[in-house]
Order: C-alpha cells, then sequence, then structure tokens
C-alpha cells in the first residue's frame, strides 16, 4: 500500500546556521499512528511542522520532498504553492498544539473558531457549519455542546481546551492528524482521557496520526510505528512493539532507562520512624474567599487545603501527589510560612533535634528570619525563577548577603563549592543564566537553595520542567544531597513515578483533602483508594502489554460523590464525615469507617 | 443590556470624577497669592484711580470674591446661593472674565467646539494613520517597509511641532493653495453657519489636523507595531495557519483583535495630551481654539475664565477614558466576564 505522507531525506535549518533536521524520512500509513519521538532539541518539533510548512520564518527547507497521496492526488507539500496550501491545512492535514491554554484565541467564541474551519474550507453553509460542530463537540465528550458553542476558550479548563481542539481538528475529518505533544501540559488522569479519546476517534474515523512525544508512555499506548530522533538526525524506527520490546539503538535504551516507573512488585515498606520529626502540619486548612461578581451574592468559599496532617522526619522525603488544584502547592506554601493556615491549624518545625520545636506561622521578625535560613525552596520552572540580569556568583551568593554570612571572599567560596556540589564547574559563576541549560539551570536553582545550609527544601515540582533524561540527573543529585547532608524534603509532584523513586512516605491529595498516605512501596503495590488507582493507572508506561485501563482512571478521576460507596464524600463537611483510616501500620486512606 | 448598565455605572463613576476635579481645580486657581481683582485695585490705588477700585470692589462683591474660598467653591459650581441665588456652573452661568470685561460663556463661544473639532479630526487622524501603518509594519518586520515606517514616524516625534507647522504653512501654501493660519477664512468669523463656512473650516482644518497628530500617530504606531508583533508569537496564530486561513484575514481576526485593546484604551489619554499639547501649535497657527484663550487666562489669573476652560479640558478627558472603557468591555470578553469565574 503507498503511504498516506512519505517524508523523503528532509533537511530544516536556521539561517545560515547548521541543518537542525538532518536527512529525516518517514512514513505514515492511512489509519496508522506514527510517533515522533525525542528529547526537546531533537528536531521532532520542526519535522512534524514542516509537513504543514509552519514554520518560524527563517527555517529553510533545505532538501527533501513531502509526499501527501489523497484523494487520489499526490502532492509535495514541500514545494506547494501557498494557495494550494491552504487547502491542505486543516482540511486534509490538521493539527493540534502543545498547550490548549495559549493555543485558543482568548477573544473569540470556541463555537466561532472551530467551525471556521468548515467556513474556511467552503463545503457549508452556517447553519450546517453549526450543527456539524455541535455533533463534534459532543462526540469529544463536551456535555452541553450548545453551551460550549457560547463559551470563551476562558471559561473551560486544560482539558476542555484541548477538547475543543481536538474537536477543530477533527471537525473536517482530515486524513491525517498531527499532534505535537497534546497531551504535555494537561494532568496525568486527563491526559489519559485525552489520549483513549483521540485513539477512539482515530478508529472511527480511520485517519492516520502523526504523535510528537517526549513520553515513551505514551508511545507504547498510542503508536503502530515508532521514529526516535536525537540531534536532528532519526536513530531508529520501525514498529512500535518489537522497538519497545527490544530496543536496539543504545539512544532509544538510554530513553527507556531514564524514564520513571511505578514498581510493581511488593516490597516490605517501613514507615519512617516518628520519632524525630523535622516539620509537622497540624490539621492545617485553607480557605479562599472569591468575591462574587454581584453585591448581593454570598461570596464563594474555596478549600485549598482542608484538614490537612504531614509529619516529615529528619533525613527523610515526603511526597505530596495532586493534580493541579488539589491544594498541594498551597500546603507547601503554608509549611514554608508564605501562607497563613486557617485558625485551628498549626504549623511546627524543629531545625534541630535537641531544640524546642517554632510554630511557623507566628514567628516574630528574628525568629522568621532565622527559620528562612533553615528553610528552602527549589522552584519548578528553572527558566524564570533565575533572575536574567544577575551572574550566577550574585545569584548564589544574594542569600548569604541578605543573612550576613561571611565575608566576600568566604562567600565567593562557597558559591564555588556549591557549584562544584551540584556537578557544574566553578568558573561558570561569572555567567549568566542564558548561557545554561534547563537542567543546569535547576543545578543552578538547587545550589541557591543549598547556599544557607538549610535542614529543609520543598521541593515545587522541581523536574516537571525538564526532559526525562535531564529529570534522572536531577533525582540523582537531589537524592546524593539529602543523604550526603542529611537534608529534608517535602517533595511537591504530579508525576507519581518520580516520587516514586525519592520519596519515603507519600500523601496523595485531591480537592485540598489527603485521600491516601502511605510509603510508596505499599501505596504502589497496594493502593487502596479509587482516587490513587486512577493515578498509577493513568500513568503512560513504556511498556505495551500494560495500557492504561481508562476505566479504572474514570471513576477515580470523577468527582468525589461518584467514587464507590465506601469512598464517597461531598460538601465541605467532608473531613469530618470520612475520616482518614489506619490499615496497616504508616497506610491511611480517607474512607468510611 | 449588561453593557448598558455598565455604561450607566461608568457615566456615575464619571460625574464623581468631575466633582472631585472641580475642587483640585478650584483649589489650584486660588493657589497662586492675590487673584484678578485684587492685583487690579493694588495697581490702581498705585495709580490713584479711584472710580476703577469702586468698580473692582463692586465685582469683588458681585462674585462673592470676599466670601471664604469654601463658599467661593461652592457658589461658583452652583451648589450654594451666591449674591444673585444659585448661579454657577451647574446651572449653567460659567462665571466672568474680568481680563475681557464680560462673561465667560460668550469669550469662549465658538472656540469651544473649534475645539473639540481640532482635537478630534486629530484622533482620528492618529488612528486612521496608525492602525494600517502599525499592522503593516508588524506583519513586515523587519523589511524595508517596517524601516521606512519607522523611519517617518520617528521624524514625526522628533520634529517640534510648531517647526513642523510653518514647513508645512509655507509648503502648503506654495504647492496646494493651502490657507495659512486661522480655522476658516476671516470673512466667515461671526457668521451663522452656511456651507461656504463649512468648506472654509474643513480646508483650514488640513495643516493643524497633520500637526497635531504626528506625533500622537507614530507613537501609537510603534506601540501597535510592538503589541501586533507579541500577538503575532502566540500560538494561536500558528493555530489559525494550521486551520488554512489566508495571512491577511488571519492577521485581522486574532492578532489585530488582541492587540487592539491597548489601542482603544489608548483613546482616554490621547484626548488631554492633545489639547494640552495643541496650546502651542494653536498659538503658533493662530488657531480660534481654547488653548490660547487658556494660555492668557492663566498669565493674568482671571480665575473664572481659567477655571471654566481647565473643568472644560477635564470633562473632555473624562468622556474619552469612558468611552474608551465601554468600548474595552465590548471588545473584550475577559473583562466583560470578570468575576464572574471561571
Amino acid at each position: 500500500m503507498r503511504p498516506l505522507l512519505s517524508v523523503e531525506n528532509l533537511s530544516i535549518g536556521f539561517g545560515k546556521g547548521d541543518s537542525v533536521v538532518k536527512d529525516v524520512s518517514f512514513a505514515v500509513q492511512p489509519g496508522e499512528t506514527l510517533a515522533l519521538v525525542g528529547e526537546s532539541g531533537s528536531g521532532k518539533t520542526v519535522s512534524c511542522r514542516a509537513v504543514l510548512r509552519i514554520l518560524p520564518k527563517v527555517a529553510q527547507l533545505r532538501t527533501g520532498r513531502i509526499l501527501l497521496n489523497t484523494r487520489g492526488s499526490e502532492l509535495d507539500l514541500a514545494t506547494l504553492d501557498e494557495r494550494r496550501m491552504r487547502d491542505v491545512r486543516g482540511n486534509t492535514v490538521a493539527m493540534i498544539f502543545q498547550e490548549p491554554m495559549r493555543s485558543l484565541s482568548p477573544l473569540h467564541r470556541i463555537g466561532n473558531q472551530v467551525s471556521e474551519v468548515l467556513w474556511l474550507h467552503g463545503r457549508k453553509s452556517e447553519r450546517e457549519a453549526r450543527k456539524e460542530v455541535l455533533e463534534c463537540f459532543e462526540r469529544v465528550g463536551f456535555p452541553e455542546p450548545e453551551r460550549t458553542y457560547r463559551s470563551y476558550p476562558f471559561e473551560l479548563s486544560g482539558g476542555m481546551r484541548q477538547r475543543a481542539m481536538i474537536a477543530m481538528a477533527m471537525v473536517a475529518k482530515p486524513d491525517l492528524l498531527i499532534a505535537d505533544e497534546p497531551t504535555t501540559a494537561l494532568d496525568v488522569t486527563t491526559q489519559a482521557q485525552v489520549l483513549g479519546l483521540m485513539k477512539e476517534l482515530q478508529r472511527e474515523s480511520g485517519m492516520a496520526m502523526i504523535l510528537v512525544t517526549h513520553d515513551l508512555g505514551v508511545v507504547a499506548n498510542m503508536a503502530e510505528q515508532v521514529v526516535v530522533m536525537h540531534k536532528g538526525r532519526v536513530m531508529e524506527s520501525g514498529r512500535a512493539e518489537p522497538m519497545l520490546r527490544t530496543p536496539a539503538h543504545p539512544y532509544t535504551k538510554a530513553l527507556f532507562n531514564a524514564a520513571p516507573e511505578i514498581p510493581d512488585e511488593a516490597v516490605v515498606a517501613i514507615p519512617p520512624s516518628r520519632d524525630d520529626l523535622i516539620m509537622e502540619m497540624k490539621s492545617v486548612s485553607k480557605t479562599y474567599t472569591l468575591r462574587a461578581s454581584k453585591g448581593w451574592q454570598a461570596p464563594t468559599l474555596i478549600h485549598a487545603c482542608r484538614e490537612v496532617d504531614l509529619r516529615l522526619t529528619r533525613g527523610k522525603t515526603l511526597a505530596v501527589v495532586g493534580e493541579s488544584g488539589s491544594g498541594k502547592t498551597t500546603a507547601a506554601r503554608i509549611a514554608l510560612g508564605a501562607e497563613l493556615p486557617d485558625p485551628g491549624g498549626e504549623v511546627l518545625f524543629r531545625p534541630n533535634p535537641d531544640q524546642p520545636a517554632v510554630t511557623v506561622h507566628s514567628m516574630d521578625r528574628a525568629a522568621r528570619t532565622a527559620f528562612q535560613r533553615q528553610a528552602q525552596m527549589v522552584f519548578q520552572d528553572p527558566y524564570s525563577s533565575l533572575s536574567p540580569r544577575m551572574r550566577i556568583q550574585d545569584t548564589l551568593v544574594e542569600p548569604l548577603e541578605i543573612h550576613r554570612i561571611g565575608s566576600r571572599a568566604e562567600r565567593r567560596d562557597k558559591a564555588a563549592d556549591m557549584l562544584r556540589l551540584v556537578g557544574l564547574s566553578p568558573d561558570m559563576l561569572k555567567r549568566y543564566p542564558h548561557a545554561f541549560s534547563g537542567g543546569q539551570r535547576q543545578r543552578l536553582s538547587i545550589a541557591r537553595a543549598l547556599m544557607l545550609e538549610p535542614a529543609l527544601i520543598v521541593c515545587d515540582e522541581p523536574t516537571s520542567a525538564l526532559d526525562v533524561s535531564v529529570q534522572e540527573q536531577i533525582l540523582l543529585l537531589l537524592e546524593e544531597i539529602r543523604d550526603r547532608q542529611n537534608l529534608s524534603y517535602l517533595f511537591i509532584s504530579h508525576d507519581l513515578a518520580v516520587v516514586a523513586r525519592i520519596a519515603d512516605e507519600v500523601a496523595v491529595m485531591r480537592r485540598g483533602l489527603i485521600v491516601e498516605q502511605a510509603p510508596p512501596e505499599t501505596l504502589f503495590y497496594n493502593p487502596q483508594h479509587p482516587y490513587t488507582k486512577a493515578l498509577i493507572a493513568a500513568q503512560p508506561e513504556p511498556d505495551i502489554d500494560r495500557p492504561i485501563d481508562l476505566k479504572m482512571v474514570a471513576q477515580g478521576a470523577g468527582a468525589p460523590d461518584c467514587w464507590p460507596e465506601e469512598f464517597r464524600f461531598n460538601g465541605s463537611d467532608a473531613p469530618r464525615l470520612v475520616n482518614l483510616k489506619h490499615l496497616e501500620p504508616g497506610h491511611k486512606v480517607r474512607c468510611h469507617a | 443590556m449588561e453593557i448598558l448598565r455598565y455604561a450607566i455605572y461608568r457615566f456615575g463613576t464619571m460625574l464623581l470624577t468631575l466633582l472631585v476635579v472641580s475642587v483640585l481645580v478650584f483649589a489650584i486657581i486660588n493657589l497662586p497669592p492675590g487673584d484678578y481683582l485684587s492685583n487690579q485695585i493694588a495697581e490702581l490705588q498705585a495709580t490713584g484711580q479711584s472710580a476703577g477700585v469702586a468698580k473692582a470692589e463692586f465685582l469683588r462683591q458681585e462674585y462673592a470674591l470676599d466670601k471664604p474660598l469654601w463658599q467661593q467653591y461652592m457658589i461658583w459650581m452652583g451648589f450654594m446661593p451666591g449674591p444673585h441665588g444659585f448661579s454657577g456652573m451647574i446651572q449653567g452661568n460659567f462665571g466672568w472674565s474680568f481680563e475681557f470685561d464680560s462673561p465667560v460663556a460668550d469669550i469662549v463661544g465658538d472656540s469651544l467646539w473649534l475645539t473639540v473639532l481640532v482635537n478630534l479630526s486629530a484622533v482620528i487622524f492618529v488612528y486612521a494613520v496608525a492602525l494600517p501603518l502599525g499592522v503593516l509594519a508588524a506583519a513586515r518586520a523587519r523589511t524595508w517597509i517596517d524601516y521606512t515606517s519607522a523611519f517617518i514616524g520617528y521624524l514625526g516625534l522628533a520634529t517640534p511641532n510648531f517647526l513642523l507647522a510653518l514647513i508645512l504653512f509655507y509648503y502648503g501654501h506654495r504647492w496646494f493653495d493651502l490657507p495659512i493660519g486661522g480655522l476658516m477664512a476671516p470673512e466667515y468669523e461671526g457668521v451663522p453657519m452656511n456651507w461656504d463656512k463649512v468648506k472654509s473650516i474643513l480646508v483650514h482644518l488640513i495643516v493643524p489636523t497633520f500637526v497635531i497628530g504626528t506625533a500622537g500617530a507614530s507613537a501609537m504606531m510603534q506601540r501597535l507595531r510592538a503589541n501586533m508583533l507579541d500577538e503575532l508569537g502566540k500560538p494561536y496564530v500558528e493555530t489559525a495557519i494550521a486551520k488554512g486561513m489566508k495571512p491577511s484575514r488571519m492577521l485581522a481576526k486574532y492578532p489585530l483583535r488582541v492587540a487592539f485593546n491597548p489601542f482603544v484604551a489608548d483613546i482616554g489619554n490621547l484626548l488631554p495630551a492633545m489639547i494640552s499639547g495643541s496650546v502651542l501649535v494653536s498659538v503658533v497657527l493662530g488657531l480660534q481654539t481654547i488653548g490660547p484663550t487658556l494660555l492668557t487666562a492663566l498669565k493674568t489669573q482671571d480665575m473664572f475664565l481659567s477655571g471654566f476652560v481647565l473643568m472644560f479640558v477635564a470633562l473632555l478627558t473624562l468622556i474619552g477614558t469612558m468611552v474608551s472603557d465601554v468600548l474595552l468591555v465590548l471588545l473584550d470578553p475577559r473583562i466583560r466576564y470578570e468575576g464572574r469565574g471561571t
């Protein structure tokens, strides 16, 4: 059979520079999914965008052909003129982008933006188009298509916006769909549902798909064909199944090894001892008041955290896992004293085993300064958490200056030591952040957090902006430093697989409540709560024999009042009605007794 | 419906603001020591003209200048009965100009609407020039079109307005037979409106509009270009192209709509900047706008006249801000739905 799309010896460069895509070839069969896999900078995105020729102006297609065989004709998209190219875009070949938040115009209604595809390709009157779009909305899972048609993007959640994007791509019934990291910006359970939807739609319509991703787990769940790219070249390509079982190329193997995995063997878990706690949160709640739009309406209360109890043993790592909006970041901010808990909650911090504990939220100025020396934070986005106008040396030395520690020379020596500790070289001290890669920047943030020799570090999703192989290195570094310096981590993440390797104890949060808490081995081997089960099931695994169990995801990730009887709750008095119950030592689940 | 409610609300706040402004204006014109009449009296007494002094004393009582300041303010605004009952700004009595020895209303008369006319046509000029050029410069960024329009724009920004006015007068007169100075041919002054007068005014408007508008137009063009360039890099633009849209249509529908917000918000800032900026131009060009009157009134401490002119300028500014606010709400659903939550 002739392939629907075949890319032959494609090379693309920017300006006068070297080619960023070198001699790349692949082919997509009708109805099949081809996964383009690679890390950032591998050229996978540039290659897939070249198919629709939506590249930056400076990019040049240097050599190669992009042949599209469809509806009885063969077109070379590399040389097709602009006008005919516009007929292809959105009509025969559609595309879904990475960021659903920003890929829709904020000022136009969803219905307008989606039905525009049909108007543009001149196939439908406005009324017919509307009808078709409404059908499509229903198909991609909008409960009220009419309402969605009238909504603006900011009225929808991230997952819903990505569904709208899918509807936009699907409505003209294209032969080929290009999806550029369609689920990277989504929560793991949302990702599972969106992937499931895409697969289903593909089966129904018989279209082919190019899926660009960095996640081998997504590949294993979606693709028939795989192309692995690295630095602009194809490393390995072929059918998904044999390649995922026995990767041949060393780079593919390295990718596999770096992918974090949820362990599935039972290990006897020893819950951390409770006699030397560095931090203790006792029934911490946080309620935000949202002012009503109309003066006479009562303000809405948002319960970001409800009755959260966390205890962190010295030298250990406590991970808090949950989706966006689960309250995990609020909990971390309260732990650091950046927010006050509601009255009744308490946060205790004991910097040394032999000192009395201090209460974090009622400290005077001096105590707060002392506390800040002991507790530091590593942020999620290494690109925006370092000042672009400060040299690395100034960034690293600043905490010491604020706390007036050491002389000038001592501070500088310390900064050099820290760089060595995080695996960078002291002669980088004079550079600015833009001269570093994402992974190096995250090392710098870690070095900055370590400058004050804290006892506790709060890590807020420290690896979620990084490539898999870099993520692996950063996790290794964090572990090594923790063990060497007897640090304690409060580790915030949405990724169970990351948490699986670094944490000593995991608390799963949902809607501001801790729903299950246990050492990772126990939690992954014997999850009790439907939401924990959904999180584990939704994690795409690079194992072709273990596809995502969508049913389990849908059940656990739904609203708390759809959970099985024994876990169900609704309303704001939930924590009092449904308690955390001890199943075995160190394993707690929120369920009816 | 919601938009109507917002417009009414916005009108209410405008009136409140205007009240606050009136207090400020009154305070400011009373800040310099003395007032027109006491200066006059001192001068008359020094030259020994007692008849004039009597008249000045009469005027002082007539306009309640012998009362405490807060009462003067209340009488001026018409909140309190003065020597002749309620007769202040809100009753339509704008006071007496001592310098010109006639009612303020008579002095400003025509120049009021001529001011509005000149500035409105300048604002329209700014938008008419900045919109297409800004979009074009952004769409063809870093090409000769972009550089040429930027060069002309900076030239417009950097040239002093009065110099530009003189140059335009000279060449305009030489090549196109445009009239020099004034806002209408002398024979139409004081004549009731007729078609020839309108034509005369329109021809006279060309140079002032251009002079007052250039700086604003080039500044706004650069702002629009920068906003557009920011928007062009956003993913939703890519989405639109991937749908198969024509670049020109895409440009107008998506990035321009978003980049339009600051453009609209500028209406409010543009009016006051132009009115105060056009004072000098009006003096140089001999335009019968309110600018030169304000200048004279301030120099001679003619308090009612300057007070009225300042209030008028404030009113124009507030109306401009209100119009841009209401337009923004119409244009941007994010503002319209604010507070409703997602």
